[in-house]
């Protein structure tokens, strides 16, 4: 994991067995199916609903600072604290979760590289158990938004061509074939992606075990469709998570300098009267 | 206690590829189903036997692809 910009970001799955017992270490784990956690989970570990616990469930936002305060609080995380995040679908929430700590300034946080996938595939220890937590004092920064793309940023974008707007869907939703992934609600009004978005797909920065791809490969996969850093980049996807996959990838693997997250995504751009959408696969580049 | 028994398999359900990940865990097999690009789960079961879990986890996924509707846009 040397290789990468940030390898202090990712953790292997030896490294967390090895420290399921370090008291300055707190592992969470965050999953799309939010059951997966009562099925068995790395022993110590915390689990953490991301439609519960990591947004806002009155209006749609990230979680609320004094919100994020009290979940960290309550999971025994001190702002000195060491967090481990891993979960289902390649880490996709874990990644969500990583993002949201990074807006309100967790200093240490990282992800167990494969996430859940790895950690069963290698049959490692489980448990049913919830760990017994000693709550503690979290005390957030203000929110950093700099990481996050709000609506008239990738307006802006879309105006001039001073920004890399990345698609991380599946080809089929980039091009408008389908609405969301195959199986999912169709929380959108209409199909397709943002005007000049490159599509590249978040799977493609993980190899099939889960792990990241190595920092050459990233750089190439990134580089091919003209994403190379030099200019601020922006990541979407749908609701956000896959996003939050790859504005991690972007920052903290190749170290790209100014990369942002839009959350809105298509869920936002797609429902938006009047927004300009354009369909069918990238432009050669 | 450990996942063992790991298989992964991916067949088509409907037309659409569909990555079955099924695995014991104690004394119950454990079955996933997701939908391989983009990787979203689809179902989550448990059964006596791995074919029961499949068999689950197929029943659901075809339920739940069976929503969603291609524009006929490529």
């Amino acid at each position: 994991m040397t290789d990468y910009k940030h390898p202090e970001v990712l953790v292997s799955t030896d490294w967390v067995e090895q420290n399921l017992d370090n008291p300055k270490v707190r592992i969470a784990e965050v999953d799309v199916d939010t059951k997966a956690y009562e099925e068995g989970h790395v022993p110590g570990a915390i689990g953490w609903a991301w439609n519960t616990q990591l947004c806002d469930t009155v209006r749609r936002d990230i979680i609320p600072k004094a919100d994020f305060e009290k979940l960290m609080g309550s999971s025994g995380i001190a702002n000195d604290t060491t967090v481990i995040l891993y979960g289902d679908n390649n880490n996709w929430f874990a990644a969500w979760a990583f993002w949201q700590m990074k807006i309100y300034g967790h200093r240490d946080v990282r992800l167990m590289n494969g996430g859940r996938k790895k950690w069963l595939a290698e049959g490692r220890e489980l448990t049913k158990d919830a760990p017994k937590i000693a709550p503690v004092t979290y005390k957030a920064q203000d929110p950093d938004f700099s990481i996050r793309a709000y609506l008239p940023q990738v307006q802006q974008s879309i105006a001039g061509d001073g920004v890399d707007l990345v698609d991380v869907r599946s080809p089929q939703e980039f091009t408008g074939e389908i609405l969301a992934p195959p199986g999912l609600p169709e929380t959108c009004q209409r199909g397709g992606h943002i005007p000049g978005a490159r599509n590249i797909p978040w799977s493609q920065a993980c190899n099939e075990d889960g792990t990241f791809k190595s920092a050459d490969e990233l750089k190439a996969l990134y580089e091919r469709a003209g994403i190379t850093g030099q200019r601020p980049t922006i990541a979407y996807c749908r609701i956000g998570e896959r996003s939050s996959h790859t504005w991690f990838v972007l920052t903290y693997l190749l170290g790209y300098p100014n990369v942002t997250n839009y959350d809105g995504s298509w869920t936002e751009w797609g429902n938006l009267v009047g927004a300009p959408v354009e369909k069918g696969a990238s432009p050669a580049r | 206690m450990r996942v063992e028994e790991h298989q992964t398999r991916t067949l088509e359900i409907d037309g659409w590829p569909v990555r079955l990940t099924s695995y014991r865990l104690g004394d119950e097999f454990h079955c996933t189903a997701d939908n391989v690009d983009p990787g979203a789960w689809l179902a989550r079961t448990k059964g006596s036997t791995r074919e029961e879990a499949e068999n689950l986890a197929i029943e659901r996924a075809r339920k739940l692809l069976a929503r969603t509707r291609k524009t006929g846009i490529s």
